[in-house]
């Protein structure tokens, strides 16, 4: 059975991997100088290659710069901070153009409860699958007459086999054995049936996993009532309800500093937090890093570097449990660095 | 949108379709409540079902449902079910609400007093549009494995909407409402809806307003309900924001709802929960069902019922003693509904 998004890469003679490294704007760079610090310190084999991806217009299109573009197709892998999209000058978004570059089909969001921060919900720990090239996201649109639109959703069976697949996979590699697809095939019968009926076919391939499917609203009620029976699951779903229900989960452990988030693809994935920029706090040691921090575990996991990924994860839990050292935005002091020391001091 | 049902003989005739799972347990509920407190209505029961029975009566029932509900212009019903395996077979609740252009959905989200979950105060209101969207039920297969599946938006429909949430506003003294979207995505049909919604927010320049993404409400919702007052928006994410503000509150089984158009209103729980997983365990949770009864009351003028109805189903929630299962309880839909009878009598 052909593993699906298969990293690709290989160490270098010093033993090292090289990663691409977009650092962002606003506080892309503090919070990535975290990372750097705290891989260092745990020896964590990889060596970043930072590039820049400040968008140009080529005939009338939003580009990003070759070099970019080779790095990421070289190391197969990149760690990303926030981008913010300019506005007004014809740009498409940054993340979505380098979505769209890389093919990068699936969109995972864990969601974990942060001992120390205290949400209506405790022990949540869900991991959901979006759909990330089409369904409702196909930018087809037309106006009929005036006053009337249509808007084009798009389900494939090659897209939504690809990304079931990456979900059964996913869940085995987390060692959870249960996948659940959401839809609303009640309604969009043919659309979201294709979506469902694939699940079905696919979730043969993984006799080991237990399969059901749920519609949309019974899991929108059934997780904000209580999310503990989604912590053995891993839930795969359109574009939309992805979306929608990612941003949800986030909202469940107090929002979106906190979550981190990869993006699959074949060929390369990128690993970013899902957080903005945060201009309103850029450059003042303010901000939180654990996001891109979480995101650049996950990156390790899909290297395949489980143990550090463990060690690294640790520390930032305990750090945050500890309470002692937090930054602003959980209620703490602490600086960025201050933060990082504290994460280093527990490896 | 003022209308007047028929009153004969001093009593209003009003369409009941229990529907199927806990349909019929729950309007055997109100059926009784009802006769209890002597409210003058008169039903017309018509059990019409959506489960795959190998009937043929059913597209007949479904017919006959239709013309009761234009001839009384009023209706209580339950949940259709909606098998996914059927295809080219379009769901009755969703063609109901689009025969009869019963086109805005009002569901009340409101914390039960003496009722504690997760959240504190919460006191929303979801106003969805009914008839078109990602229900519009156009879809093709344009080659084999590629599925175009239409979401209409029209100016027209997103106009009457948006007058319709404000006036909703403005008659419940509501201060805020919200447009929800997702206009940064699918520029044209929810830029529409948005653009649309703001040319009508002028004419009601004592409202605040304000719009934000689908996403990121939903994500508010379930960090800071509180923040949001009257909420308006497209068909699918009504039905998204619908279950998790009812999950906000105790669940589907105390959200009451409405559908109503220009001349036809019909009562309906306001999640749409058909519930087979409980049916006929006496277990369901009536209360979703009596408060809408209760708002069909109201709609009528009949607020001193609505008002004993509405009293009695909270009291015995917040009181504890008699609780369903999905609130936490024990009690059976029967010892609920007598709780409630009890709570009726004492108050007079
Ligand atoms: N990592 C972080 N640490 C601390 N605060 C943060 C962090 N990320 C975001 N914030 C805060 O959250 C709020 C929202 O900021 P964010 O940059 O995510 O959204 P935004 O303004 O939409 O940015 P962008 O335009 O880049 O998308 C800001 O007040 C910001 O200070
Ligand atoms: N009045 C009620 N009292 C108690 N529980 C309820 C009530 N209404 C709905 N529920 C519960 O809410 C959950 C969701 O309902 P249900 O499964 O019927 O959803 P549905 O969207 O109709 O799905 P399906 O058509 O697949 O059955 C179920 O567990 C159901 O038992
Ligand atoms: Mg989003
Ligand atoms: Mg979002």
């Amino acid at each position: 059975k052909d593993k699906v998004a298969k990293f690709n890469g290989t160490k270098n003679k010093d033993g090292n991997y090289t990663v691409t490294l977009i650092e962002g704007d606003g506080i892309g760079p503090e919070i990535a100088q975290s990372v750097k610090d705290i891989f260092s310190a745990a020896k964590v084999p990889i060596v970043w290659e930072p590039v820049d991806v400040t968008p140009q217009l080529k005939d009338g299109k939003t580009v990003i710069p070759d070099a970019a573009i080779d790095s990421v197709k070289k190391n197969y892998v990149a760690l990303k901070g926030p981008l913010a999209t300019p506005v007004g000058k014809g740009h498409v978004s940054l993340n979505l153009t380098l979505r769209r570059t890389f093919n990068l089909f699936a969109n995972v969001r864990p969601c974990r409860s942060i001992a120390g921060y205290k949400t209506p919900y405790d022990n949540v720990d869900t991991h959901l699958i979006r759909e990330n090239t089409e369904g409702e996201y196909s930018g087809i649109e037309h106006v009929v007459v005036d006053g009337v639109v249509q808007s084009i959703k798009l389900i494939t069976k090659a897209a939504s086999e690809r990304v079931l697949r990456f979900a059964f996979q996913y869940a085995e590699e987390i060692g959870k054995n249960k996948v659940r697809a959401v839809h609303k095939a009640t309604i969009m019968k043919m659309s979201d049936g294709l979506f469902l009926g694939t699940a079905r076919e696919v979730s043969k391939e993984f006799p080991n996993v237990e399969f059901d499917a749920e519609l949309l609203d019974n899991t929108c009620l059934k997780m904000v009532t209580d999310p503990l029976p989604y912590n053995d699951k891993v839930l795969v779903m359109p574009n939309l309800y992805g979306d929608i229900l990612s941003d949800m989960c986030a909202g469940l452990i107090g929002g979106l500093g906190l979550t981190p988030s990869g993006n699959i693809g074949d060929e390369c994935s990128i690993f970013e937090a899902v957080h903005g920029s945060a201009p309103d706090i850029a450059g003042k040691g303010l901000a939180n890093p654990t996001a891109l921090l979480l995101s650049s575990i996950m990156m390790l996991r899909h290297m395949g570097l489980f143990d550090h990924a463990l060690k690294v994860e640790k520390a930032i839990f305990d750090t945050l449990a500890d309470g002692k050292t937090l930054t602003g935005d959980l209620g703490g002091k602490a600086k960025t660095h201050e933060y990082a020391a504290a994460i280093i001091s527990k490896l | 949108d003022i209308f007047k049902p028929t009153k004969y003989g001093g009593k209003y005739t009003v369409t009941l379709i229990p529907g199927d799972g806990i349909g019929a347990e729950v309007a055997e509920s109100v059926k009784t409540v009802f006769k209890a407190d002597n409210v003058p209505v008169e039903w017309e029961q018509i059990d019409v079902s959506g489960v795959e029975t190998g009937n043929k009566h059913a597209e007949e029932l479904f017919r006959e449902s239709l013309a009761s509900l234009r001839r009384n212009k009023l209706g209580l019903k339950g949940i259709l079910h909606t098998p996914v395996e059927r295809s080219g077979h379009q769901s009755f609740n969703v063609a109901l609400r689009q025969e009869l252009d019963i086109y805005a959905s009002i569901v009340l989200i409101k914390s039960i007093p003496g009722y504690q979950t997760r959240h504190k105060d919460v006191d929303l209101c979801i106003i969805r549009e009914n008839t078109e969207g990602e229900y519009s039920g156009l879809e093709h297969q344009s080659v084999p494995g590629v599925v175009e599946s239409l979401k209409i938006i029209t100016r027209a429909k997103s106009e009457r909407i948006a007058k319709f949430a404000f006036s909703f506003a403005m008659a419940n003294n509501r201060k805020k409402v919200t447009c929800i979207h997702k206009a940064n995505i699918m520029k044209l049909a929810d830029g529409l809806f948005r653009n649309t919604f703001k040319k009508v927010a002028e004419d009601y320049p004592s409202l605040e307003t304000g719009d934000m993404i689908v996403d990121n409400a939903s994500m508010q919702a379930v960090s800071k309900p509180q923040q949001f007052d009257v909420m308006v928006m497209p068909n699918l994410y009504g039905g998204i924001l619908s279950n998790i503000g009812a999950a906000l509150v105790g669940g589907p089984g105390i959200i009451p709802g409405c559908n109503m158009g220009r001349d036809i209103a019909v009562f309906e729980p306001g999640c749409r929960h058909v519930g087979l997983d409980i049916q006929g365990k006496d277990q369901a949770n009536p209360s979703a069902m009596l408060l809408s009864g209760a708002m069909l009351l109201r709609h009528l003028g009949l607020d001193d019922h609505a008002n004993r109805i509405s009293k009695a189903v909270y009291d015995v929630i917040s009181e504890g003693k008699f609780r369903t299962r999905d609130l936490g309880g024990n009690a059976s839909t029967h010892e609920f509904t007598r709780a409630v009878l009890d709570k009726m009598e004492a108050a007079i």
